[in-house]
């Protein structure tokens, strides 16, 4: 599946926020990992799906969370409820 | 072992009247209201339409929380708390530890009642509508009463013990208390100590309905809180921080801080519901007993005392309370000391009230002052007879001060009495 820039890039500007004070906005790759790579705590991963459901207007079940784990999975899920 | 001796080397403040300790000095030198009409509260049929809550400077808070803290911040005790906290922290020449390094010589203990009620009120609607999900990560750090104290822990990178007191209007007072017992013993270098609440009509809307609150003074808020005024008839609501750095002297002279003053320490205690005392009124054996065994913890002489910040909240109870102070000292007339209530220009704080109340003191002690009652022109009969008008001074007056008592009576009849000396190097 070809990546959907503009999804790409409204996901960045959500996962912006909750990265810590040592990782830039620019480290984030579609292979960044959430938790590892780019130390989002997670915690706050309930509140990335919650920002994602609402900008995409689309909702995520809890076994769908568990998937998100690098930004490719997450863009994945986000493309395949978009085009429902 | 020795008891470690315990000086105040930071303060910070988030009241009614002021916000930082120039404002808030600024403040109770010149008698500045921080009582205000509440619109919310008239368009939800409040008795008492008057509150004093502390005015927040656009961009202020970007300086204690992260923007994603800040996106969802709806607890207004920890935004006040962490104000208070921080300033405090910052004003004993300490700052907060890097990332990978954490402070096991220093404390919190940082009391509330209710904390983040917005919040929670959010989260029950949200849950009521079968969304928990919606909830987020936020839900319950804001609305644990722990929440201040685990945020001002996270910024600060303390490593000691790190809790939340809560004893009703005690709960300022007590904190430092707590603070002073953990330096004293010494399990602690360091201890922030404090009190913190939320304001809004969640957290007022149970004293309207107890009928405690005044409802005479909505036109002329500033008029509001009238503590041993003749007249007094109920209290103000208030809300807002009050914080100090506790440390050894030890600690304190070797860091070369500033001290403000030494704290001696002093006393809690609850007059089990019993006597004169029940749910919401002092047992007056109790509270005598609480300033007598803070003398004794102390080693204090009562005549030695120079000044009192009362509870004095003016409901009608102050006349006892200054019974109580005349008869567990001993002293009336005028050998009585001078005697002061903060809450005539912030009204009660609540959970805060007590140390925003000591902060002050400590203000007294360190500049050589006691702040003037505000709206205190007309006694009650029953409080001149013990005390003459010119102990209870209606304007600031300078004076040198050597021991200033705090005391805190809160519901669930529990009392604090603290004792503090002016410290000379």
């Amino acid at each position: 599946m070809t990546m959907n820039t503009a999804n790409y890039d409204a996901l960045k500007k959500i996962i912006k926020i909750y990265l810590p004070e040592d990782v830039s906005v620019d480290d984030i790759t579609p292979n960044s990992h959430l938790i590892n790579e780019l130390n989002i705590n997670s915690a706050n991963l309930v509140d990335v799906v919650l920002d994602v459901e609402d900008h995409f207007d689309i909702t995520i079940e809890d076994d769908e969370i568990e998937k998100m784990d690098t930004v490719t999975s997450a863009l994945d899920i986000i493309s395949q409820k978009v085009a429902k | 072992m020795n008891k470690q001796r315990v000086v105040i080397t930071g303060l910070g403040v988030c009241a009614p009247n002021g916000v930082g300790i120039p404002a808030f000095t600024e403040a109770i030198k010149k008698g500045i209201s921080g009582i205000r009409f509440q619109q919310q509260l008239a368009d939800l049929n409040f008795g008492c339409q008057i509150a004093g809550q502390p005015e927040i400077p656009d961009g202020l808070l970007e300086n204690y929380f992260t923007p994603l803290q800040l996106r969802d911040l709806e607890a207004t005790g920890i935004t006040y708390g962490m104000i208070a906290g921080v300033d405090a922290w910052n004003d004993a020449g300490l700052s907060s530890t890097d990332k990978d390094t954490v402070d096991y010589d220093s404390g919190i203990v940082f009391g509330t009642s209710l904390l983040g009620v917005e919040k929670f009120r959010k989260a029950i609607y949200l849950t009521d509508e079968g969304k928990v999900k919606r909830l987020g990560s936020t839900t319950v750090i804001q609305t644990m009463a722990s929440g201040i104290s685990a945020y001002l822990g996270g910024y600060l990178g303390c490593g000691n013990q790190v809790t939340t007191n809560s004893s009703a209007c005690t709960t300022g007072t007590e904190s430092i208390l707590m603070g002073y017992d953990r330096i004293a013993n010494g399990y602690a270098k360091r201890m922030l100590v404090g009190g913190c609440n939320d304001a809004g009509p969640y957290i007022w809307g149970g004293f309207d309905a107890m009928r405690v609150l005044n409802k005479k003074h909505n036109d002329r808020p500033e008029e509001g809180s009238r503590p041993m005024q003749s007249d007094a008839s109920g209290f103000v609501p208030g809300s807002g921080a009050g914080a100090l750095v506790l440390e050894s002297l030890e600690s304190a002279l070797e860091r070369k801080a500033t001290i403000y003053a030494e704290v001696l320490g002093g006393a809690v205690n609850s007059g089990g519901q019993r006597q004169s005392g029940s749910m919401t009124a002092p047992n007056s054996i109790a509270v005598q007993r609480c300033i007598k065994d803070a003398l004794e913890n102390t080693s204090v002489d009562p005549n030695e005392i120079d000044t009192i910040n009362g509870h004095l909240t003016a409901t009608g109870m102050c006349p006892t309370e200054i019974k109580n102070w005349s008869e567990a000292l001993g002293r009336s007339g005028e050998s009585f000391p001078y005697i002061n209530s903060l809450k005539s220009m912030t009204g009660h704080c609540l959970a805060a009230a007590g140390s925003i109340e000591t902060v002050a003191t400590i203000l007294e002690l360190h500049e050589g002052m006691v702040f003037g009652n505000s709206n205190c022109d007309d006694i009650h009969e029953d409080i001149t007879a013990i005390v003459p008008e010119n102990r209870i001074p209606n304007k600031t007056i300078k004076k040198e001060l050597h021991i200033a008592a705090k005391a805190s009576f809160g519901f669930g009849d529990v009392n604090c009495c603290m004792l503090f000396k002016k410290y000379n190097s």
